[in-house]
């Protein structure tokens, strides 16, 4: 990399997170202006997207060619607190968490309690959906059944199609028009809704032009002040880009950049929405742009990499939205979750990896930066030269870029009834979310915690943690007669809690369709304009409200060890089993050691205790599955947990496979943390009895030690490993390439480590920067070596 | 008809020493020879013996391991029943089974049935061998197996029957009757210093070997101390103390020496 680049990273890697009360202020400004009262919700939003745009500071960083921050400053990160209010309590957690904080200064204090506060107290998103949801619910929450997205961040969750590259606001604007034309106000009940929905459209598509054109002046007022010619040239390159972009179609690389640049920005200052947003396609939307550039000679491929890398250090200076509470432990990290795809298959089938799919994973390799993510697709049609390439960057170790198949990625979309062309223009975004890009809107809604509910069918409906009745009664343990009384039980159990969630779904959706509906974001998905219906509301193609099972390791080890060792063999009886758990194994390190050492365990390809996990999957996946959400699509699973397998394990006592009170729960669909024992084949046997294709993704980690990986001979060993996992239709495996040696050195020595990045799970992050307990359970999960 | 039953020691899937691809690995109990630098010697006894299992903390005060049992005697379908399990990884890398030991050959009527039932499988099968066995042993296994994966250690005789307990004669016949029979065969050599890694050894080998035609490569597989603790854990003595592992620099001018004799080389298995 140059030195404009080095330098722009280096700022970019060495800034501490703040947080920035400029949104908030003038979305304050703008609320007690007095135009909300005058005006229909959706208007009233895109009018405050608009003053916002109008009024925020502008940032063109020394020597970069990509501009525009979502705060006033890189690394600085805004607060909307329409959705979350943050306390100064709040503030002072944020400000001195050893893990995951954000600078809070004595001025963002003071403007909180005096301006921020008195205005938005109680009157947050989060306010309304603790207000609205039931006891149940909250019971349910608090106990650490499940957790909730929606209370501190905003239904993204989705990607851009590849329309974004090929259509300006203007194109929106007549789009949005001509929808406008057609609506009957004669005929349609719903005709002024439908208005009020694209007049907002049309405001906020507004508004980001002129966010653009201030760019283009600014560059322009710069241009005139420097002295240095070049840079002269380049900002005045920019504010040509600026005026065109996102005016007009781009129509050359940096424009096609810069264009995508001031969308994200878009998205991510009309709200916090999860995994931020996300170019999708990248080496398919720019390939155009690319080709052409090259063609006509308007760039050397060294300035394209050049731009690309200026690019990538745009989403590194944007950390994920400061997060509190439950929410900061279920996904404790700055990455925004912003996954860069490449590979796969084109529109008509076809392999898609191109020329400009190897410079991106150059780009990747050379930037080696936590945001964005990455990953490739590939099908049976990728040739082995692209993934042998990937891999050479995952053999580096920083966990990028993660495996896709795209064919189970087809399929599972296949599966949920969208088109094929749909299936194969998505991907996969977020951690391993499968979804139709530009089209859907694939919202997660919480995390649901498997373990958690078998804990409390043991104990008939009582959350032995706080001794409260949460659950139904599913009768007393030690009456049931076989495995499938447990089993059943649990099933019971399963399908009470996933009701309490679906019922909450419904309320938390409809809250937010109603207050805080996200005009811009509906102008970049299909079909909302056409629909005339906001992003929230169901106006895209597809709407997929997920719950994302979490710990299918741990509650198939826990059954298997009851099933054998209580029902099967009759080694020990429902009683002291129950007994043992309660003492924390304590005095009965002899049983655990049974529990844990000759037990059938999940990872193994063992059929006793991967035909358990299977039921539990049939289970999981009936209680939610075509259950409808109220945007007239549908809920659906997945299987990932960020960070929240330690949270879920916090809440949980000792558990039937061994495992002791309040330690970390099994992370996605691997096996328990050391439990598989026969390999990697193994795991991948096991993991593909899961039924990949009825879900939306599944997570599944591998580590292999540094050593391993030195011979050429065993890369191509793990290529085939990860082509034999998606003949079975594995969807996503990641890698871990360090030794627990290194982890436990780092773990001493935070200071000499600084720079050591690890996979957690669907995101890579700087292990100093992980909590003690996720860092022992990276240390404590299976590690693969040639030995 | 009765089914065979072996004596083996361990299964091991993504073997990636073993032979091409992914495979996965059977170890035979019993082996005739006794190399000073054994790594597995638990694969000399062809009886089951028991062994102090560390990770089985029986007081977590006194930190007293248990014991385990190693050496198990197995079915052939339930041996077979596990190499199956993996299939698919063969396919996709072109791997398959590889029976290493202790000495396969010392099991053969076992190690027939195997291999049978693996070409029925449609799976490649390697087998890892001293070569120290009867001319009729070979003959009974040679048609099916694929690739023999063929230790090859001292020239000299004497340094031979020191080191390993028996002589190089029958090993050398042998190895020279399976190129006859134009079988495919990687020659492996351990680099052990002082012993097998000596000038004199390499340059013999180099020339014995380049006078073979059947062989496809030779790995030079490193000294490791990782035997050693299983030693202890058998209660069994170690011989050879005090001997470090070749340098990386020794392993290449190893390598470089044997490619003057026009052989494939590659460090490791």
């Amino acid at each position: 990399m140059n030195e404009r680049v080095k330098k722009l990273r280096e700022q970019s890697l060495s800034s501490q997170p703040l947080l920035s009360l400029e949104r908030a202020i003038l979305l304050t400004e703008f609320y007690k202006s007095g135009v909300v009262e005058k005006v229909s919700t959706p208007v009233a939003r895109a009018l405050a997207f608009k003053y916002i745009l109008e009024n925020k500071e502008l940032c063109i960083n020394d020597g970069e060619l990509i501009v525009g921050e979502r705060g006033p400053v890189p690394v600085a990160t805004p607060t909307y607190p329409e959705i979350c209010t943050h306390s100064l309590n709040d503030l002072e957690i944020l400000n001195s968490r050893s893990k995951i904080s954000f600078f809070v200064d004595e001025q963002t204090r003071k403007l909180t309690e005096e301006i921020i506060l008195p205005f938005w107290k109680g009157r947050s998103i989060r306010n309304k959906i603790f207000a609205n949801v039931d006891n149940e619910w909250k019971d349910a929450y608090e106990a650490g059944v499940f957790t909730e997205f929606m209370e501190q961040r905003a239904p993204g969750h989705t990607v851009a199609g590849k329309k974004i590259f090929s259509k300006g606001m203007l194109d929106f604007i007549r789009e949005i028009k001509d929808s406008l034309n057609l609506i009957d106000f004669y005929t349609d009940p719903d005709a002024l809704n439908k208005k009020e929905e694209l007049n907002a459209m049309l405001i906020s598509a507004n508004a980001i032009i002129s966010y653009a054109t201030r760019y283009s002046e600014y560059a322009i007022e710069l241009a005139e002040q420097e002295q240095n010619a070049q840079r002269k040239d380049e900002l005045l390159t920019i504010a040509k880009v600026c005026m065109n972009v996102p005016l007009n179609a781009p129509t050359n690389m940096w424009e096609a950049l810069q264009h995508y640049w001031f969308i994200h920005l878009g998205v991510i200052t009309e709200l916090n929405t999860w995994d931020s947003f996300n170019p999708g396609r990248l080496d398919q939307n720019l390939y155009p742009f690319y080709k052409k550039d090259l063609e006509e000679e308007l760039l050397a491929e060294e300035e394209i990499t050049e731009l690309l890398q200026c690019f990538w250090i745009k989403f590194n200076n944007q950390p994920a939205p400061p997060k509190v509470g439950v929410t900061a432990e279920e996904s404790n990290t700055y990455t925004d979750f912003c996954l860069i795809n490449l590979g796969g298959v084109k529109e008509d089938g076809s392999d898609a990896v191109n020329e400009l799919s190897y410079v991106l994973l150059d780009v990747i390799e050379e930037m080696r930066i936590l945001q964005p993510s990455s990953m490739v697709q590939i099908s049976s049609k990728t040739p082995d030269k692209f993934l042998d390439r990937a891999l050479k960057i995952v053999k580096t170790g920083f966990g990028q870029p993660s495996i896709f198949n795209t064919d189970a990625i087809i399929q599972e979309m296949l599966n949920q009834g969208k088109s094929l062309i749909d299936a194969r223009n998505g991907g996969a975004s977020g951690c391993v979310e499968t979804g139709a890009f530009g089209k859907e809107a694939y919202i997660l809604t919480g995390y649901f915690n498997l373990m958690k509910v078998l804990e409390i069918t043991l104990n008939n409906g009582i959350d032995p943690r706080t001794e409260k009745t949460i659950g139904i009664e599913t009768g007393d343990p030690e009456n049931f007669k076989d495995f499938d009384d447990l089993f059943n039980a649990f099933t019971r159990q399963l399908i009470y809690f996933i009701n309490i969630k679906i019922k909450g779904n419904n309320i938390i959706e409809q809250l937010w369709a109603q207050n805080l509906p996200s005009p811009f974001m509906s102008l970049l998905i299909d079909d909302c304009i056409k629909n005339c219906r906001d992003y929230n509301n169901g106006g895209a193609r597809y709407n997929t409200s997920y719950i994302q099972g979490v710990g299918l390791g741990s509650i198939t080890d826990s059954l298997s060890s009851m099933k054998y060792n209580v029902f099967d063999n009759k080694i020990i009886s429902m009683r002291e089993l129950l007994d043992s758990m309660d003492e924390n194994f304590t005095n009965n390190e002899e049983l655990r050691w049974k529990l844990l050492r000759e037990t059938p365990k999940y990872g193994n390809d063992d059929d006793y205790a991967d035909e358990i996990m299977r039921r539990v999957f049939e289970s999981y996946y009936s209680a939610v599955n075509g259950r409808p959400n109220t945007k007239g699509g549908y809920h659906r699973i997945n299987l990932l947990p960020t960070t929240v397998h330690i949270y879920f394990g916090s809440v949980i006592k000792a558990t039937p496979d061994g495992r002791k009170e309040f330690q970390p729960l099994s992370e996605g669909v691997s096996p328990v943390q050391g439990m598989d024992t026969k390999g990697p084949t193994g795991v991948i046997k096991s993991a593909s009895k899961i039924d990949h294709l009825r879900t939306g993704g599944t997570l599944l980690n591998q580590k292999f030690t540094p050593t391993f990986l030195e011979d050429e001979d065993n890369l191509k060993k793990l290529l085939h490993l990860i082509r034999a996992y998606f003949k079975m239709d594995g969807h996503h495996i990641q890698f871990n390439i360090v030794s627990a040696e290194t982890l436990r050195k780092a773990q001493k020595n935070p200071e000499e480590y600084r720079n050591l990045i690890v996979r957690v799970a669907g995101y890579s992050d700087y292990f100093v920067n992980l909590g003690e307990k996720l860092q022992n359970e990276i240390i404590e999960r299976t590690e693969h070596s040639s030995d | 008809m009765v089914e065979e039953t072996g004596m083996i020691f361990d299964i091991k899937h993504f073997a990636v020493h073993d032979g091409p691809g992914i495979r996965t690995t059977v170890f035979f109990k019993g082996c005739p020879l006794s190399c000073w630098w054994c790594h597995n010697p638990e694969s000399k006894n062809p009886n089951p013996e028991e062994i102090e299992d560390p990770s089985k903390i029986l007081s977590e005060t006194s930190k007293k391991c248990g014991k385990d049992i190693v050496g198990r005697k197995v079915q052939v379908s339930e041996v077979i029943e596990e190499l199956l399990k993996d299939v698919i990884f063969y396919d996709e890398s072109s791997g398959g089974v590889t029976f290493s030991g202790g000495e396969p050959l010392m099991q053969v009527d076992f190690l027939l049935s195997l291999l049978k039932e693996c070409k029925k499988n449609g799976i490649h099968t390697c087998v890892d061998t001293s070569g120290y066995a009867s001319r009729q042993i070979i003959d009974v296994v040679v048609k099916d197996v694929d690739l023999f994966l063929y230790d090859l250690k001292l020239m000299n005789n004497k340094e031979h029957e020191k080191y390993i307990g028996i002589g190089n004669k029958t090993i050398m016949q042998n190895l020279e009757y399976l190129c006859e029979l134009q079988k495919q065969v990687i020659i492996r050599i351990p680099i052990i210093p002082d012993i097998t890694e000596t000038d004199a050894n390499i340059l013999q080998l180099g020339e014995y070997i380049s006078g073979l035609d059947c062989i496809l490569r030779v790995d030079l597989l490193p000294y490791n101390q990782m035997g050693e603790e299983k030693y202890r854990r058998l209660e069994k003595p170690y011989l050879l103390n005090n001997i470090t592992p070749p340098s990386q620099e020794r392993m290449f001018q190893i390598k470089e020496k044997l490619e003057t004799f026009n052989l494939q080389v590659k460090i490791g298995g």
